[in-house]
């Protein structure tokens, strides 16, 4: 029952909110109790499986899922984006204006913002940088928003997890806190938490689907998904698997979302991007 | 290891049904109650009510999950048909981490629904 046990701990520090000072738990053993429960329950899964989602635990599905990857179906996406990257803006500037570092930048998002004091995605920032050169912004969820983000991402490859939660800014710990208490909070008629299907039962079955470990869940977007028949956004899935449960979904890119990406991608702290991903 | 442990789970409830043949009386047949049984299984299996089988493996139902233990030798493992009945109505009363739908308290089944599906769980 270590699994039970460890969920505890994380559960009891996301209730801890707001007495941190009882708790001598911070976000590094949070991460610690985060990776040892799926360690217990996977002990013979290598570390850098976990980017892989579901396919690190699914025999089956891995088969064909190694299939579909001799023949990328986001191969065309990237491409696309590749395109937008180099097509200036209607005053002559271009993404290369606002990300002078190149495209392969993927590993620096999510960061904490301490200007605009809010968590900073790649999305919002791709955005913030279209509006700033008066551009019409993207959609959060579908759409030419994943050309641009798979081919950054493609670009980023190889690049390793590393987020930081600045110690000088009380605000970023108080953001990871909401993401880590969304991600342990029931929701929906269904009453369940993305704990209760990603940590506490992942790799069990539902119907024919094999949940997932949170671990890694961040490492590869945005995702091919046969079931879309295209690309789509981290945020996407996530109110997909909010509107599973008949919860009501939050905006993507809205504070919610963004602190949950915030939580789960320290979670994933150490892991290499591994995008654009397939999945079925 | 899950699989050991759904194996035992699944060993337990053979040796439970062997038992519960012996112990429980065969069911007097009523009209009334056999339709109540239909009843029940049509919103165990239907997937925007019951939708059991994502969970549990039960009855002929297709592409079980595993996420909930199976389904078998129900009156011989709840005698007591309230207890059954508890656990489908709110599963987080027994078990707050339970990762069972609560039902009756959630009201995603009315309470007649319930009354059906636990006459048709039990019959399992
Ligand atoms: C009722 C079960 C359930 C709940 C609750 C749930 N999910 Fe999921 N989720 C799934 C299933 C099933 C899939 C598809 C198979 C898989 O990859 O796990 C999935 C997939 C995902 C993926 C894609 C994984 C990948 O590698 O591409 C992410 C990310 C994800 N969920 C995050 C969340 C978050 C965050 C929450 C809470 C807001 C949540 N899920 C709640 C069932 C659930
Ligand atoms: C999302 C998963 C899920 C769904 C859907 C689900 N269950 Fe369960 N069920 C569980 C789990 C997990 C348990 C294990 C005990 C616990 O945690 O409450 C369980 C336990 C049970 C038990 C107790 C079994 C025992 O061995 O004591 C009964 C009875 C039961 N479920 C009936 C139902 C019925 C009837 C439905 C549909 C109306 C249903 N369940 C739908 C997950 C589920």
């Amino acid at each position: 029952m270590i699994i039970h046990s460890v969920l505890q701990k994380l559960v009891i520090t996301a209730a801890a909110i707001g007495i941190a000072a009882a708790v001598q738990a911070g976000p590094a053993e949070d991460r610690q109790a985060f990776i040892d429960a799926y360690k217990w329950k996977f002990p013979n899964v290598p570390t850098e499986e976990y980017v892989n989602g579901v396919y690190a635990i699914d025999k089956v599905g891995r088969e064909n899922w190694e299939a579909i990857e001799e023949f990328p179906p986001y191969e065309t996406f990237i491409d696309a984006g590749q395109a937008m990257w180099e097509k200036p803006f209607a005053n002559g500037k271009g993404y290369k204006d606002c990300f002078p570092e190149g495209p392969g930048i993927a590993h620096k998002y999510p960061h904490w913002d301490r200007k605009q004091g809010m968590v900073m995605t790649l999305p919002l920032a791709i955005n913030q940088c279209l509006e700033a050169n008066g551009e019409k912004p993207l959609k959060y969820k579908k759409g030419p928003i994943n050309n641009i983000l798979a081919y950054m991402a493609f670009k980023s490859r190889g690049q390793v997890t590393n987020v930081e939660i600045p110690e000088d800014d009380p605000r970023a710990l108080e953001a990871y806190e909401k993401g880590k208490k969304f991600y342990f909070t029931r929701r929906g008629q269904l009453n369940f938490s993305c704990a209760t299907c990603h940590l506490q039962n992942a790799g069990m079955q539902v119907r024919t689907e094999i949940l997932s470990p949170s671990y890694g869940h961040t490492t590869h977007w945005p995702v091919y998904r046969s079931k879309w028949g295209t690309v789509g956004t981290l945020h996407r899935r996530f109110s997909g698997c909010n509107q599973n449960i008949r919860a009501k979904a939050f905006p993507a890119q809205g504070e919610q979302y963004r602190d949950l990406e915030y939580f789960l991608t320290y979670m994933s702290n150490g892991l290499k991007l591994n995008g654009p991903g397939a999945r079925k | 290891m899950t699989k050991q442990i759904n194996n035992l789970a699944a060993a337990a409830c053979a040796l439970a049904l062997a038992a519960g043949s012996l112990l429980v009386a065969p069911a007097t047949g009523a009209a009334d109650n056999a339709s109540n049984i239909a009843k029940g299984k049509a919103i165990a299996f239907n997937r925007t009510k019951g939708n059991c089988v994502t969970c549990h493996t039960m009855d002929d139902g297709e592409s079980p999950g595993n996420l909930g233990p199976p389904l078998v030798a129900m009156k011989a493992r709840y005698p007591d048909r309230e207890k059954l009945r508890a656990q489908i109505w709110d599963p987080t009363a027994a078990n707050p981490e339970s990762a069972m739908v609560p039902f009756g308290k959630y009201k995603v089944l009315t309470t007649e629904e319930i009354d059906y599906l636990v006459d048709y769980i039990w019959s399992l």
